[in-house]
């Protein structure tokens, strides 16, 4: 028969339409509404996973978020491991199967989308329980911006196929009547199958979407899957609700072993019976309602135990009304199951003294030792939980600024109650952002409830003799009592330790059901109030993300962005293998056909060297300085002075942070008397542009200097070695390129190829070169020109693979390859750029007597004795590799290439006492081998400077 | 001078056709920007308002923070304290308007998208953290803030039309981002 | 996810600001005057107080001002942003 414990009607179901799923291969209905575990209960399959360590058989033991058992690992769609059975709502095709314990990802990546937005609201109301849509309504109708977020598919909370009536009506026709009312409000957005998963500074939250899921194959694919919400709100109601605990007896782990409201749940939201034959155990009022509904929606009631001693009350006149008696002072020892593992029977006695156990045939254990509100938001958010004897449970202590808690979260378990106090706070929170307004809503009518007493702190029934390793604190980690038990044997007093100690709380779950529970145990056993032991600290996220949603659409090619310059496509065009620098994607080199690294290098290098090549230098940080002080401002910045340039001249520069270490250099050129054009590292532009701004802002506000980047506006292509004159010269025939006219280190503004241009005469590989900049809309089409302009020579574009054998050659450091933030100007060579008659930034360091050290590391050249030995950057040099350990090290190689030129190899290095070691012998140790390389001058090539006039 | 402009390359000239394709965002290259840093009391700030803008009240009126001025095409869009990105169709030449003050030609550092429609908050709302709704932020209103990972200069120019700064070298990057954060939308055009 | 409050653009998340570390440590008027010890007081020392604190931030991504703000280490709440060289506004006890 299909579907054997559905009842025969009622539940938030549509039962005009069936779905087949699949569960542990086999196959088995269900109708939209459901969830796995309600359907899987429908089925009569009662076992849903196993424990993780014991493997025992596990079922549903929860109907919502507090779940600690059903997890599954589903199958179809992208699948997913390690999803929750009472939250995965059933479609057509869904393939699940059971756990123990962890899932495993798919083998296929998942091409669903996943999607980031961010949201602002004066409040977010969290849950739409009774309590959060008083709130919403209470806040939307101000005009407020509201945000209504609730993990479940639809709003209502535990109203949802409730019994409850709100003015004289069943509640769920309030609930249908509110949500039209919130729909009409045009800036209250309710977000379903939306789990706040947690609360950061500043009311700072984030929610995870659902979107799609519960579509299965049905889904688009153009929506995305999962939605990330980044919600900033003025104020925040925590409706959150309250999460069932159980009580812990012997063998309580059973499949048919279930939270008593969970199980009437499962028989009026879902239209399920949860089991045939039930005993009922609880220790508060909610526990009889509990059975009340269960009795009511037929099943049979085999035993209500209550552990408390109390009598009367409605919901004991209910009963009683049905024919049920509870059995006061009563509790669960133990469980029988059948083969399967399954539970058969209950044994019962009396919570006091040692009674006789009495063993009923059930097949259903609906346990409820109380509600414990969900406080893990209010926590989040720096609220610290207090124990309230009253409600027998943690409720939030002092009330946090901007954040409101209300209904069961704030421990108010009384449905006018909640009702009227989410009213109360929706209606302040949005006085309070938005000036409120309009008529305050009240709340609806409800029916009053007696009580029969107050709830009971009852953790554990069991029999004295009752085996620890039975009693399960924890079920998804399968830690029972004795685990606890050597824990405060071990001397542990802190729930946190005792939380590590035995795992208990520390799986997906968070331990939501039994956290409480274990800190009630853990009291009892230490003999202090349970108040004083205190809550494990609550972090997010409240529920799990998948990595997938927190990447959203930064992923591959969007993961950071790709900058690019004008003539990128060129560079594909010819072949570009690609290098990122920083967030740029440089051309690295050119490779010809059926060349390697190696050998394009070897060719281009040749080609700057010898005849004419080209490089893209559009990244290169650029900042425009203007202003009567720039010069000025100049010399504080940079190590060398900038105020004695003249106008169309160029001068590279080093600048140093305070401590006196090498920040940056480039070349700047003075356009203008007051006006400088700046070139930094390509990595250090924003830095540089950030440094300059600081001093301006914060230190020298009376200099008159705006700083402007202009990385952006032009694009740069350097013509590089002994044919490059001529070409600029075909490229720009007004202009005079004679080494008279234009000399190194200067700078003219010309039409390049038609293109008004300004055009760099520097340096860095020691050829002849020009620096040919235009804006950037050109770049492409300079590109392209140059080329033409250069193929009768043979130019030949280069990437940075060469760029840097080249300036290596020269012994040109790259500020943060050859420095690392440890390195002064003179560390690295670069004494004659420093000034010692003017103050600079760093200079007052350069005396300190830790930068005057004369064994500082220092750079120098190194020539492996191997010419063909290539030495890894980041090698380290000493003087014996095999000397005793710790082998002192005397440094590190920085920068290692193959030369064309020297027809070997070579590289830069840091050494303690630089060239004191000049002509000794190292070992330049890398991955446990030694090369021995000799110290050399860090300038290889036209040491005299020769070529660079061409 | 044609032969000139025919030269030039726009940052999102090889997305222009998906841009288009979705019926909502398309590339305005080629503006004429100038970046201007001065206290708008100074005298020469003044005169540059005038010669900008028609009329006493805009001449005197340089943007207040988080807004620009301008009825299109010139705008001028408040950056910080006493900086300003002066805006105008491609080809406008201002210099001589910006003598004597420190004023960049930056036209050829940013490129623009122009978002159009009911679905253009949305789409931003996307990877922009600050508060778009039209009680915080309405036409007239500019900031520079963070969309994506790309940093930008958003500027509100008519009820449900946003323009988007994003310098040449971000622009691949972020068109391709709003590309993929637009897909729903434009599926629900087309619905 | 810190909210600053701007004194320029209003609140915005922290991502687009630059943490400046501790207000009020001005450059030496004459760094060679400084000894030893006086210029490594300057470059390396600074105040990590529990409470209250006047420090600096940087709206990088925004209208790229320096201004100083007195934040809670504890809490992170921000009493007051104020501009440099001026002295902060009455502080919370
Ligand atoms: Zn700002």
């Amino acid at each position: 028969m299909s579907q054997p414990f559905r009842r025969a009607a009622g539940g938030r179901i549509d039962r005009s339409r069936t779905l087949t799923f699949h569960f542990e291969g086999r196959a088995y209905e269900a109708h939209p509404g459901d969830t796995l575990s309600s359907a899987l209960l429908a089925n009569g399959v009662r076992v849903v996973a196993r424990g993780p360590y014991t493997g025992r058989p596990r079922g549903t033991y929860g109907i919502g978020a507090e779940e600690p058992n059903a997890f599954v690992q589903v199958d179809s769609g992208p699948g997913e491991p390690m999803v929750r059975a009472t939250q995965l709502e059933v479609y057509d095709g869904l393939v699940a199967r059971s756990l123990a314990g962890k899932g495993s990802l798919g083998e296929e990546p998942d091409d669903s989308r996943y999607d980031k937005t961010w949201a602002h609201c004066d409040v977010l109301v969290v849950g739409a329980g009774p309590a959060g849509l008083a709130a919403a309504h209470a806040a939307g109708v101000t005009g407020a911006r509201v945000i209504l977020a609730d993990e479940r598919p639809e709003p209502g909370g535990d109203l949802l196929g409730g019994r409850a009536h709100l003015d004289g009506r069943p509640a769920m026709d309030w609930v249908t009547d509110l949500r039209a009312r919130l729909a009409g409000l045009p800036e209250v957005r309710v977000l379903p199958r939306t789990t706040v998963t947690g609360a950061y500074d500043g009311n700072f939250l984030v929610a995870v979407q659902r979107r799609t899921e519960h579509l299965g194959p049905a889904a688009p694919a153009h929506v995305a899957r999962q939605r990330l919400w980044h919600i900033r709100a003025g104020q925040v109601v925590l409706a959150t609700g309250a999460h069932e605990r159980p009580i812990l007896f012997p063998d309580n782990d059973r499949p048919g072993v279930m939270l008593a409201a969970a199980a009437a749940g499962y028989a009026w939201r879902y239209g399920v019976l949860p089991g045939r034959r039930a005993v009922v155990a609880g220790a508060h009022d909610g526990a009889l309602w509990a059975a009340v509904d269960l009795v009511d929606a037929g099943v049979e009631l085999a035993a209500v135990l209550d552990a408390r001693h109390l009598a009367g009350g409605q919901a004991h006149r209910a009963l009683r009304d049905r024919g049920v008696v509870v059995a006061a002072g009563h509790g669960v020892v133990g469980t029988d199951a059948d083969a399967d593992g399954v539970l058969t029977a209950a044994w019962v006695a009396p919570v006091d003294g040692d009674g006789q156990a009495r063993r009923i045939a059930c097949d259903l254990l609906a346990t409820s030792g109380g509600w414990n509100p969900a406080v893990h938001l209010y926590s989040q958010a720096g609220g610290r939980p207090r124990w309230s004897d009253d409600h027998a449970a943690f409720v939030p202590g002092d009330p946090l600024p901007a954040v409101a808690c209300v209904g069961a979260a704030a421990g108010t378990f009384d449905l006018a109650d909640a009702l009227a106090e989410g009213a109360e706070a929706g209606w302040q929170a949005a006085a309070a952002t938005h000036g409120g307004g309009g008529e305050e809503p009240l709340p609806p009518a409800t029916d009053s409830v007696a009580s029969a007493g107050a709830p009971a702190a009852c953790w554990i029934t069991a029999r004295a003799d009752s085996p620890p390793e039975t009693i399960f604190v924890d079920l998804q980690r399968d830690a029972t009592l004795r685990d606890v038990r050597r824990a405060v044997g071990a001397g542990m007093r802190a729930s946190e330790h005792v939380k590590r100690f035995t795992t208990a709380g520390t799986a997906a779950d968070q331990g939501r059901t039994t956290g409480v529970t274990t800190v009630g145990v853990l009291a009892g056993l230490l003999g202090l109030p349970v108040g004083a032991v205190g809550t494990t600290t609550y972090r997010p996220p409240y529920a799990p993300i998948s990595f997938a949603l927190l990447a959203g659409r930064d992923r591959g090619r969007l993961l950071d962005p790709e900058r690019r310059t004008p003539m990128h496509e060129r560079h594909e065009a010819d072949g570009a293998v690609f290098e990122n620098v920083g967030q740029w994607k440089r051309p690295w080199y050119y490779p010809a056909p059926g060349e390697d690294l190696d050998q394009a290098v070897l060719r281009e290098c040749r080609a700057a060297r010898e005849g004419v090549a080209m490089m893209d230098v559009s990244t290169l940080g650029k900042i425009d300085l203007r202003g009567p002080d720039v010069g000025e401002f100049l010399d504080r910045v940079y190590t060398n002075r900038f105020s004695t340039l003249r106008v169309g001249q160029c001068r590279y520069g080093v600048m140093c942070r305070a401590d006196g270490m090498v920040f940056d250099d480039g070349v700047t050129a003075r356009l203008a008397p007051d006006r400088y054009h700046m070139t930094t590292t390509t990595g250090n532009a924003a830095a540089v542009l950030d440094w300059l701004d600081e001093w301006l802002q914060t230190e020298w506000p009376d200099l008159r200097v705006s700083a402007t980047s202009v990385t952006d506006q032009w694009a740069a292509v350097a013509v590089v070695g002994p044919g490059s004159r001529e070409v600029l010269r075909r490229l720009a025939p007004s202009l005079d390129v004679s080494a008279e006219a234009f000399p190194f280190l200067t700078v003219r503004d010309a039409t390049v190829a038609g293109i008004p241009a300004r055009v760099f005469r520097i340096s860095f590989t020691g050829e002849l070169s020009y620096e040919i900049n235009v804006p950037a809309w050109y770049g492409l089409a300079l590109w392209d020109a140059v080329a033409e302009a250069g193929r009768p020579a043979g130019i030949t574009p280069y990437g940075t693979e060469t760029m840097h054998v080249l300036r290596a050659e020269k012994g040109f450091i790259v500020a943060g390859q050859d420095t690392d933030g440890t390195v002064t100007p003179h560390d690295a060579g670069l004494g004659w750029a420093v000034s010692t008659v003017k103050p600079f930034i760093g200079g007052r360091s350069l005396a300190r007597p830790d930068t005057a050290r004369n064994d500082r590391k220092r750079l120098v050249g190194l020539l492996p004795a191997d010419p063909s030995v290539v030495l890894a950057e980041g090698a380290q040099l000493v003087v014996d590799a095999d000397a005793p350990t710790p082998v002192p090290m005397l440094g590190h190689v920085t920068s290692s290439y193959r030369s064309a030129a020297l027809g070997r190899s070579f590289a830069l290095a840091l050494v303690a006492g630089g060239l004191t070691h000049r002509g000794e012998t190292l070992q330049a140790v890398d991955g446990g081998q030694a090369h021995p390389v000799v110290v050399t001058e860090p300038v290889f090539y036209d040491a005299e400077g020769a070529r660079r006039d061409g | 001078m044609a032969d000139l402009l025919a030269q030039r390359r726009s940052p999102l000239a090889h997305l222009a056709g998906e841009l288009a394709a979705t019926g909502f965002m398309r590339e305005l290259p080629y503006l004429s920007s100038y970046e201007v840093r001065a206290d708008p009391a100074e005298p020469a700030m003044a005169r540059l308002g005038a010669a900008l803008f028609a009329g006493p009240l805009l001449a005197a009126a340089w943007p207040t923070a988080g807004r620009a001025v301008g009825t299109g095409p010139r705008y001028a869009l408040w950056c910080g304290p006493g900086w300003y990105l002066v805006v105008d169709e491609p080809g406008t030449t201002l210099e001589s308007a910006m003598a004597g003050l420190p004023a960049v030609d930056v036209s050829a550092a940013r490129t623009v998208l122009e978002l159009t429609g009911p679905f253009a908050r949305d789409v931003l709302a996307h990877g922009c953290a600050i508060d778009l709704h039209p009680r915080a932020f309405g036409p007239g209103s500019c900031a520079q803030t963070h969309l994506a990972k790309a940093q930008v200069i958003l500027h509100q120019t008519a009820t449900a039309t946003y323009r988007v700064f994003v310098r040449a070298s971000y622009a691949d990057y972020l068109a391709r981002w709003l590309l993929d954060a637009a897909v729903e939308y434009v599926r629900r055009i087309d619905e | 996810m810190l909210s600053v409050p701007c004194p320029w653009c209003g609140p915005r998340d922290e991502t687009e600001f630059r943490y400046g570390g501790q207000a009020h440590v001005a450059y030496p008027a004459d760094p060679a005057a400084c000894s030893d010890a006086e210029w490594a007081g300057y470059l390396f020392m600074r105040d990590n107080p529990k409470g209250w604190f006047a420090e600096r931030w940087f709206h990088s991504a925004g209208c790229r001002r320096w201004f100083n703000a007195v934040r809670h280490t504890v809490t992170y709440e921000f009493a007051a942003v104020y501009a440099p060289f001026t002295q902060p506004p009455g502080v919370p006890s």
